[in-house]
């Protein structure tokens, strides 16, 4: 039972995370209708930059900060790319953030290394002790955080202008236009909120699991795995499917196989795929192409 | 009949070209990169039939090469089959599993069936990754050499010429399949399935078909690869792999047969170029994707397009 209860925990720990990557996908389908594949390279800047930066000497806030920054221009640059390309068609768009994803890794491996790094935890190395089981401050200040973010998302985009704005040109971008929205900036913006929202993630995971310039291949999968599960396109979806594959994950790793921890999300994800395409909240409207 | 003329003059070049070539060879290595092209560009004229003409993407075709030239080895290593019976073997047994995938796999569109793909692909890789008492686990494991009746295929020319002669009868078949009824249905199916549909086109059972056929020529040209190379690892069945190949099909220029060859020399010569910036080789290689799929998104192939309406269109204004 306790065996249980703590991998329920590092389950949900590890399920937020997902959940932000999967956030970050679903504003930019949302708002562009692009998959975009280098998700999980904005989650490896955040925390890589933030590693650097305070190899540099900065103080922390500061170096949070920056490297917030530096992966909003990264998902900014990424949209003039896109708006760059002659194509539209979906393979090409694939292709081409795909393209930048691993543009992206070369960059961090020139600019950084190869190398394995981690960070001290910023909330302190201590941990809660429930039911005999211990969750680290770090990964309660995961789950608040998280937690933190998709609330402000919510209002974000329910409350104010800006965001109002962001969904009615998501629902038909002719009337937006009509009505005086750039769609252009509106799009930019997502991008950038999407990448603010990836680098968090990265920067709250390294104290965890520690960061290299190839984290984020499987984090950025894992995250899109996620949105898909909950149903791409509804931001609870992305939520509810983060949490449902950390739990997942960390109940076969702990019960069946460690080494087959990496397919859990896969193999849910066709089995969704196969039997439900619309996920466990979104709707078949989503399935259309 | 003009068109069949055309076919002709086309792969006459090519084995022209593919004669050629070697004696531009200055050594062993040379080779090895045109056969290394070679089978790549088996591989991607398959995919390019299941992308450009069926309209289906697979972000999980490294890794059917992958798990098709793992059966093939297997069955040579472990259970002493001839290389050509353990590659028939693993043609039937991946041309089956492709066959069973495909039914569910292809009523999936766009991003889904990227996804669906991808995620066949990754459980493939950690599959072979797994289960070292067969595979060898991440280190790999050394490949048997590849002895067809008695004759051993121990030197680089003797495989060039397999492979060219392999590569010339594949686009052969191909250029014949595009232009027979069966290719006018697939892109019929590529250009509306709905519409192909209501014609009374089985559109899943065609889809299937050239899925099919996909999976089996990556198996082979896998194998051939291990049996070539001496040596197979898990990295054979990578996502980075499966990337690489969709991006040679997209390079060369989707559903164009001679893109595919473009795509595949060009992304296999280039790496080996660019080994000498090392810690560049993966910067330079995104620069690249994110450069052609700006600047050219019909793919190097289309250039030719170009020369070619220009010639037209001189000749039709001097006339």
């Amino acid at each position: 039972m306790i065996e249980l209860f703590g991998y329920l925990l590092s389950g949900v720990t590890v399920g937020f995370i997902y959940t932000l990557v999967g956030l970050g996908f679903t504003v930019i389908y949302n708002s562009s209708g692009i998959i975009n594949f280098s998700q999980g390279e904005f989650v490896m800047a955040g925390g890589m930059s933030t590693v650097f930066l305070l190899y540099a000497g900065l103080p922390l806030g500061v170096a949070f900060f920056l490297a917030i920054l530096i992966t909003s221009m990264i998902g900014i640059v990424l949209y003039k790319l896109i708006s760059l390309s002659r194509d539209s068609s979906q393979i090409s768009l694939i292709i081409l953030t795909l393209g930048f994803a691993i543009f992206l890794r070369g960059l961090a491996q020139v600019i950084f290394d190869k190398q394995l790094h981690t960070m001290p935890s910023f909330v302190g190395e201590g941990a809660f002790e429930i039911f005999d089981t211990t969750l680290s401050y770090q990964a309660v200040l995961i789950m608040v955080v998280a937690s933190a973010i998709v609330i402000s998302l919510y209002l974000f985009f329910q409350k104010t202008k800006t965001g109002q704005a962001m969904v009615a040109a998501s629902n038909n971008v002719d009337a937006a236009k009509l009505m005086g929205i750039n769609i252009k900036k509106i799009l930019m913006l997502n991008f950038a909120i999407s990448a603010v929202i990836a680098s968090i993630g990265g920067i709250l995971l390294t104290p965890i699991t520690s960061t290299n310039y190839e984290v984020g291949i499987m984090l950025g999968l894992k995250g899109f795995c996620a949105a898909i599960i909950g149903g791409l396109g509804t931001p609870f979806g992305a939520v509810a499917g983060g949490l449902v594959l950390g739990i997942l994950e960390s109940l076969v790793a702990g019960y069946v196989s460690s080494e087959y921890k990496d397919a859990v999300a896969f193999v849910v994800l066709l089995a969704i795929l196969f039997f439900m395409p619309g996920g466990i909240f979104g709707n078949l409207k989503s399935q259309r192409v | 009949m003009l068109k069949r003329y055309n076919i002709n003059t086309q792969i006459l070049l090519l084995i022209g070209i593919l004669i050629v070539i070697p004696f531009l060879f200055q050594n062993d290595f040379y080779y090895e990169i045109a056969i290394l092209s070679i089978l790549n560009a088996l591989i991607v004229i398959g995919l390019n039939l299941l992308m450009g003409y069926a309209g289906q993407v697979s972000l999980g075709h490294g890794a059917f090469a992958g798990l098709g030239a793992y059966i093939s080895v297997v069955l040579t290593s472990n259970y002493g089959l001839t290389p050509l019976l353990s590659i028939f073997i693993s043609v039937v047994i991946m041309g089956l599993l492709g066959f069973i995938i495909s039914k569910p796999i292809l009523k999936l569109k766009g991003h889904y069936l990227a996804m669906a793909t991808l995620g066949i692909g990754i459980i493939i890789n950690i599959v072979l990754e797994v289960e070292e008492e067969f595979t060898g686990g991440v280190d790999g494991m050394s490949v048997d050499s590849f002895v067809v009746f008695g004759y051993e295929f121990d030197n680089s020319v003797a495989w060039y010429i397999l492979c060219a002669v392999l590569l010339v009868f594949t686009i052969w078949a191909f250029e014949n399949l595009i232009k027979s009824p069966f290719g006018r249905l697939l892109r019929s199916i590529r250009d509306s399935e709905k519409a192909a549909n209501s014609v009374g086109i089985d559109v899943s059972y065609y889809k299937s078909i050239v899925f099919v056929i996909s999976v089996v020529i990556a198996t082979i040209a896998g194998s051939l690869y291990a049996f070539f190379s001496g040596f197979i690892s898990p990295q054979e069945a990578s996502f980075t792999h499966s990337i690489e190949l969709v991006v040679m099909v997209v390079l060369g220029g989707l559903g164009r047969v001679y893109g595919a060859i473009f795509g595949a020399v060009i992304l296999t010569v280039l790496p080996q170029l660019l080994t000498s910036f090392e810690d560049y080789e993966t910067l330079v290689f995104g620069m690249i994707i994110i450069s052609v799929m700006i600047f050219m998104p019909k793919g190097i192939a289309s250039i030719f397009d170009k020369v070619v309406k220009k010639k037209e269109q001189n000749s039709a204004s001097s006339k």
